[in-house]
């Protein structure tokens, strides 16, 4: 049988179940913990720390943390919100985001994150950093100055796709998303129906001839933040 | 009683966010009643006449002459915003920022493929700005106030941003103005 345990997100009690961690049970009773690399088809990852929360006072990424009975969590407060601003302001800067030409943006959720977080201008300066674009694929790119490394296509091309198309390459500002093959998209499996290309968070891995297909004003994060939704269902949840 | 005076500029900017400022609609009527213009290309004032309450600067620096008009805002004007993306993160402009400047300036005026330029000579006039290694935005050579990101930005933000800065509120947009793109 498996175990229900409670647990408390800013004064609320959550009923999970063993086994669940903090931002798998807060999301399916109604709260949204905001977070970026984690995806409900993957296994949780721990890279973005977006999702980052007090736990008994310490900070700990709610992705990766199992739930314990009792446990008192703070995901909206004053400080919580601004170690969040921080690591999304980071996310800007360490890459080159120009959001004003970007196929996904309006449908980009670190853009979303930036809306939700009143991000009107990065504290930190930009790095401008140079970035390689692989466009030799005849229906996929892979545009690396918009990645910000959440490894979510590395777990869906290894996990669900079972093709290890991708995989993270060199450390610290090095670090980047490589391709199997001898060098080119191209020449490796990938296809543009794989999980991989559809779940990038960011316009790093886009399909070709789709861009802008979607009217200004109609897209995903245009009129209602990210999260809203789950913060409906937990609104609809208590009444 | 004096009205409070707005400075406006274009430095590495397209006028793009001057577009969404008379963008306003009829509503510049009221902002006439508001406030006097002051250096701005709307009246075409091209120093300063007297200390303005809000400068508005669109675009970053790419050249010397961007930084010294952003200093010159910056002394004269009681609040600096930065008005949409360029002013921000340098936008469009800053997507030369990976590449070294002689390279683009090479690129621009003798390698590029329509380019026409039989004496091989890279525009050196003295009349003529010298580039900076990169652009930066306008946060990152002064202090600035307020930030009004977009592409550009809506005229509803640049209105509600105005009208509460003048009246000593604080500047607070809903979720549907603030937008990068």
């Amino acid at each position: 049988m498996i175990k229900p345990i409670t647990f408390i997100v800013d004064g609320k009690e959550i009923r999970g179940r063993e086994g669940q961690t903090i931002l798998q049970a807060a999301l399916e009773a109604g709260v949204y913990i905001p977070h970026l690399c984690f995806h409900p088809d993957l296994k949780p990852f721990g890279s973005c720390r977006v999702c980052t929360v007090m736990v008994n006072g310490r900070p700990a990424a709610s992705c990766t943390t199992p739930i314990a009975e009792g446990m008192i969590v703070e995901s909206s407060s004053e400080r919580i919100r601004e170690y969040r601003k921080i690591l999304v302001e980071m996310l800007f800067v360490e890459g080159n985001h120009f959001c004003m030409v970007c196929e996904k943006s309006g449908n980009c959720e670190l853009q979303a994150l930036a809306y939700r977080l009143g991000i009107t201008a990065p504290r930190f300066p930009y790095l401008f950093p140079k970035r390689e674009v692989d466009a030799s694929h005849p229906e996929v790119f892979i545009d690396r100055n918009r990645c910000v490394l959440c490894g979510r296509c590395v777990r869906a091309s290894r996990d669900v796709d079972g093709k290890h198309v991708f995989d993270f390459a060199g450390r610290g500002p090095e670090k980047k998303v490589a391709v199997n093959s001898k060098g080119r998209l191209a020449e490796t499996k990938l296809s543009s129906a794989d999980k991989a290309v559809d779940i990038c968070p960011v316009g790093a891995i886009l399909k070709k001839g789709e861009a802008y297909m979607v009217p200004v004003g109609k897209r995903a994060f245009d009129r209602k933040p990210i999260g809203a939704e789950i913060e409906e269902k937990g609104t609809d949840l208590q009444s | 009683m004096k009205k409070p005076r707005v400075a406006t500029t274009s430095l590495a900017g397209c006028f793009g966010c001057h577009m969404s400022i008379l963008d306003i609609d009829e509503k510049i009527l009221d902002l006439i009643e508001l406030v006097d213009f002051d250096k701005s290309p709307i009246d075409d004032l091209k120093e300063f006449t007297a200390r303005c309450a809000i400068g508005l600067v669109e675009g970053g620096c790419a050249n010397e002459d961007n930084v010294r008009v952003l200093r010159d805002f910056r002394k004269n004007c009681d609040i600096l915003i930065s008005l949409g993306d360029c002013a921000i993160m340098g936008g469009v402009p800053a997507m030369r920022n990976g590449i070294p400047l002689e390279e683009c300036l090479r690129e621009a005026f003798m390698e590029g493929p329509t380019v026409y330029n039989p004496e091989r000579r890279i525009p050196d006039d003295e009349e003529i700005p010298l580039l900076l290694d990169k652009v930066y935005p306008c946060h990152e050579v002064v202090k600035i106030d307020y930030h009004l990101p977009g592409c550009p930005p809506p005229a509803e933000a640049i209105w509600k941003a105005v009208t509460a800065l003048l009246e000593n509120k604080p500047l607070e947009l809903p979720y549907e103005l603030i937008k990068y793109d």
